[in-house]
């Protein structure tokens, strides 16, 4: 044992401050997915490097590689100039790169000291050192505005004092660059402020950042130097004084439609889906929704816009019956079903492909038919009295099965053995085999490769030509242009406009999208 | 679909377990300086050597059977019954009050008002737990266990006080046990053995619990429930309710195992003071013979007649090598864990005859997952 009495100060001093992290080339294939193409990026002390581009643009990826958590397939990373291997977290830790992840890795029974305590050599050897990690983290707080109580346990810690743990756990680390995943996606707009005053802080103290972050507005409140990617390529690096919104919009969205259809012109009919002037709340029990008024009539496909975590996921909850209102009304089929329950709905017309198939549109250990008849189980001619016929739900099943092009060993096959495809296949097969006047599709290509995904957009188009009523809720801009007949734009829990197809541009969306209201109106 | 061996495999893999807890159990009996041979020669004649024996282990298994129905229900439900004593001691309460208060019915009508008085009173005893893991999210594991000292508490009071046989009374030596049932009332046997008419009822409500749970719409929702609470509240079922029904039904099989235990054995309800003392641990070994039946109930008829073996073959090993009943005991909870962690190879295997399935037959999907997993993990 040396005489240094804790470990962070140990690491500090045995190596040079960093003062310039590079990654040159960086290119990660997944199976399928092109991550990271020839990325260059980097970051130096003092500064703050906004990492800015849509859902599935290759950012967290990237970050990764540079945490140690991915190898990448080409390229290298230097840090001061000398080329480095970081194998794994801990390889990067010791480099004095630290990262606070979109999801808390902490644990809930144990106390802020103990978690950043967890893991560590202790001062003492086999005895804890516990009240040196507090006295070690009580200095740290002071000198980053940083306070949180080392002795509080994480359960009894706001989401924002719990991501202070995090930042004070990579500080302790002894983290002289830090990666932040999209920090602010969980803070209410005043821990925002404080996290941005802590961010300042650390810069000031010669720290360097890196703020992944899909929000225009606050990319440009906080950072010194943006990044942008698109399609797992960097699109540009600019200075953030040299930019405006319009430019870094353009950068994240602007893009060539890659799929064509063969579309119909829409013949809508009556509203069948209204919102009127719906406020929702999240799990945490913040303002979701905040007054979304929506129509979606027979015959047209509405797409609803908006980076991930604006009440999309809540918007969907609450017309399928899954989440209640604060205020307003929902109505389907002229009835207004604000109260209704989920079956209720259902028994009026309602099709939902839920945004998380695996956990809320499937049940993994039930076999490939018993899933096909989760919401008709109770019905005739599954079930008579009370008795389910197995030989009509297996026969139901198999038409399905081939109706849909569904991959499966069996009808008896339990769900999990499936693959992704097959199993969105499955919730679209049972949804859309019902014949529904209304249909709730939540991202319903998500993580499809490209024949899964077409296949899934032809039968959403032909919904549409039979007559049903489409609100599509979808982060890929691609998906809204290429389907839908109008398209609304949610920003923060409101509807930020409605428009025609034909008067939505990549530009005009990408800007309300990041937040950016129009200036004339109507 | 499955293999011939495939199926042996499953079949023979429990009784694998329990032959190698058996092998242990050898080496205690070494140290005690008892030949294994002699002693496990004695166990098996002891619950199978002649007909009454094999009587006796039925009678043993029937109260694991009944009770192990109720935990295989539970279990599809992902809730955990540990409060089958108590269930058990209700059960057999309101049972036996049926037969003790109409005593000039007959019995064709007393027999079965008491089991359906005792399958009620089970299910209040499972379905108080039941609504407190609903709807305020109390943990049953805990709740159940706790309703059992409370049951407990009532049995002793009831039979030493309101419902102490006359007899006793009168005799002033206040052993807690209730009066005799009417001859009427009691359930037919096989003389001269004790096996009584119980035990058939036991094996038709298993393969009455098969249907149930695979062929009608509650045991679907059950099952539903269970699996993937989030699905099924997205498909329109009320989680909640059948929670509560699951809890509610387990605990109705173990109230309905009381007053089996009355009208078919004892004739009267009878205890030491502790719970064990009526129900001789069937609520707690009917959940160790659903483990061993694969939570399922036909798979829980032969286990509870294994256990109800291993129970009666235990007392004449005892007697014929002289070894202290807690090397029983240990014996006992040898095959327990050997056999519950052979479930992991079942598993396992299992796991690899589909992926081998897979590739054979739809090569394709694999592809797919693999692309769709990289897609939403591997990116932001």
């Amino acid at each position: 044992m040396n005489s240094v009495p804790s470990a962070p100060l140990a690491t500090a001093s045995t190596r040079p401050r960093i003062q310039h992290v590079e990654m040159r080339g960086i290119v990660k294939r997944f199976p399928g997915v092109l991550a990271n193409d020839h990325v260059d990026f980097d970051v130096q002390a003092g500064e703050i490097h906004a990492l800015l581009g849509e859902n599935g643009a290759g950012k967290t990826t990237l970050m990764k590689i540079l945490y140690g958590m991915y190898q990448p397939d080409e390229g290298e990373i230097r840090i001061n100039g000398r080329p480095v291997r970081i194998a794994s977290p801990r390889d990067a830790i010791a480099l004095g790169i630290g990262m606070v992840h979109q999801h808390f890795m902490l644990v809930e029974t144990l106390t802020v000291a103990e978690n950043v305590a967890l893991g560590l050599p202790s001062s003492r050897g086999l005895l804890t050192d516990l009240d040196v990690v507090a006295r070690r983290l009580r200095e740290l707080g002071e000198r980053y505005g940083l306070v949180v109580d080392p002795h509080a346990y994480i359960w009894q810690l706001s989401v924002g004092q719990q991501q202070r743990v995090e930042i004070l756990k990579a500080l302790y680390r002894g983290a002289d660059v830090l990666i932040l995943d999209e920090p602010t996606a969980v803070l209410t707009p005043q821990e925002v402020e404080e996290l941005f005053a802590v961010m300042r802080q650390m810069a000031r103290e010669g720290h360097g950042l890196v703020f992944i972050s899909h929000k225009l507005h606050e990319v440009l409140a906080i950072s010194d130097r943006i990044t942008v990617l698109r399609d797992g390529r960097k699109i540009g690096t600019r200075p953030a004084r040299e930019t405006t919104k319009e430019e870094l919009a353009r950068w994240m969205v602007g893009r060539e439609v890659r799929f064509h259809l063969e579309k119909e012109p829409a013949r809508p009919g009556p509203v069948l889906l209204e919102l009127e002037d719906v406020h929702a709340e999240s799990d945490r029990g913040t303002p979701a929704l905040q007054g979304v008024s929506l129509q979606v009539r027979a015959g047209e496909i509405l797409g609803l816009a908006g980076v991930s975590g604006n009440g999309q996921r809540e918007l969907a909850q609450v017309v399928a019956g899954l989440r209640p209102v604060t205020r307003g009304r929902v109505r389907l089929l002229d009835q207004d079903v604000t109260e209704a329950s989920p079956a209720a709905r259902m028994d009026l017309g309602l099709a939902y492909i839920p945004e998380e198939r695996m956990k809320d549109g499937l049940i993994q250990e039930f076999t490939v038919a018993e899933n096909l008849i989760l919401r008709d189980h109770h019905k005739p001619p599954f079930s008579r009295k009370g008795f389910l016929h197995w030989p009509t739900v297996y026969a139901h099943s198999r038409r399905l099965i081939q109706a849909f092009r569904i991959k499966t060993p069996s009808v008896k096959t339990p769900a999990r053995y499936l693959s992704g495809g097959n199993l969105q296949k499955i919730v679209l097969a049972r949804e859309l085999a019902r014949e529904p006047k209304v249909i709730l599709a939540a991202q319903p290509t998500r993580g499809l490769d490209i024949g899964a995904t077409e296949y899934v957009r032809e039968r959403l188009l032909e919904q549409r030509t039979r007559g049903a009523a489409v609100l599509l809720i979808s982060e890929d801009l691609d998906e809204i242009l290429v389907l839908s007949d109008r398209i609304a734009v949610i920003y923060e829990g409101r509807i930020m406009a409605v428009m025609p197809r034909e008067e939505a541009t990549v530009e005009r969306l990408g800007l309300l999208m990041a937040g950016v209201e129009e200036k004339e109106k109507g | 679909m499955k293999r011939l061996t495939d199926v042996l495999f499953d079949a023979l893999l429990p009784l694998l377990a329990a032959s190698l807890a058996l092998l242990v159990g050898a080496v205690f009996l070494m140290v005690m300086r008892v030949n294994p041979l002699t002693a496990y020669a004695a166990l098996v004649e002891g619950a199978f050597g002649t007909p009454n024996a094999v009587a006796e282990t039925l009678v043993k298994a029937t109260p694991l059977l009944l009770v192990g129905l109720g935990i295989c229900i539970a279990f599809q439900a992902n809730v955990i019954n540990i409060g089958g004593e108590g269930q058990m001691i209700v059960g057999a309460i309101l049972g036996t009050l049926v037969g003790l208060t109409f005593t000039d019915w007959p019995g064709w009508v007393v027999i079965p008002l008491a089991m359906l008085t005792g399958f009620v009173g089970g299910a209040l005893w499972g379905g108080i737990p039941g609504v407190l893991k609903a709807y305020f999210n109390v943990n049953e594991i805990l709740s159940t266990v706790m309703m059992n000292a409370i049951a407990v508490q009532i049995m002793n009071y009831l039979l030493r006080g309101p419902m102490i046989d006359p007899v006793q009374k009168a005799m002033a030596s206040e052993i807690p046990q209730t009066a005799a049932l009417e001859m009427a009332f009691r359930l037919p046997r096989w003389v001269p053995t004790r096996l009584h008419l119980g035990t058939l009822l036991a094996v038709v409500l298993a393969v009455v619990v098969h249907v149930f749970l695979w062929h009608t719409v509650w045991g679907y929702r059950i099952r539903a429930v269970g699996k993937n609470p989030d699905a099924s509240r997205y498909a329109g079922i009320p989680v909640k309710r059948y929670t509560v029904l699951a809890l509610l039904l387990s605990g109705a099989f173990a109230g309905l195992a009381g007053v089996v235990q009355v009208y078919g054995v004892n004739y009267r309800m009878i205890t030491d003071g502790s719970a064990s003392g009526f129900t001789g641990n069937a609520g707690f070994n009917g959940i160790v013979a659903a483990l061993f039946g694969g939570l399922h109930p036909l798979g829980t008829v032969p286990a509870s007649v294994l256990f109800g073996a291993l129970l009666v073959g235990a007392n004449k090993m005892q007697r014929a090598v002289q070894v202290p009943s807690a090397l029983v005991i240990a014996l006992n909870g040898l095959v327990v864990v050997f056999v519950v962690s052979s479930e992991y190879w079942r598993r396992r295997r299992q796991r690899r005859r589909m992926a081998l399935q897979r590739e054979a037959e739809a090569p394709r999907p694999v592809q797919e997952t693999a692309a769709a997993s990289s897609a939403s993990g591997g990116q932001d």
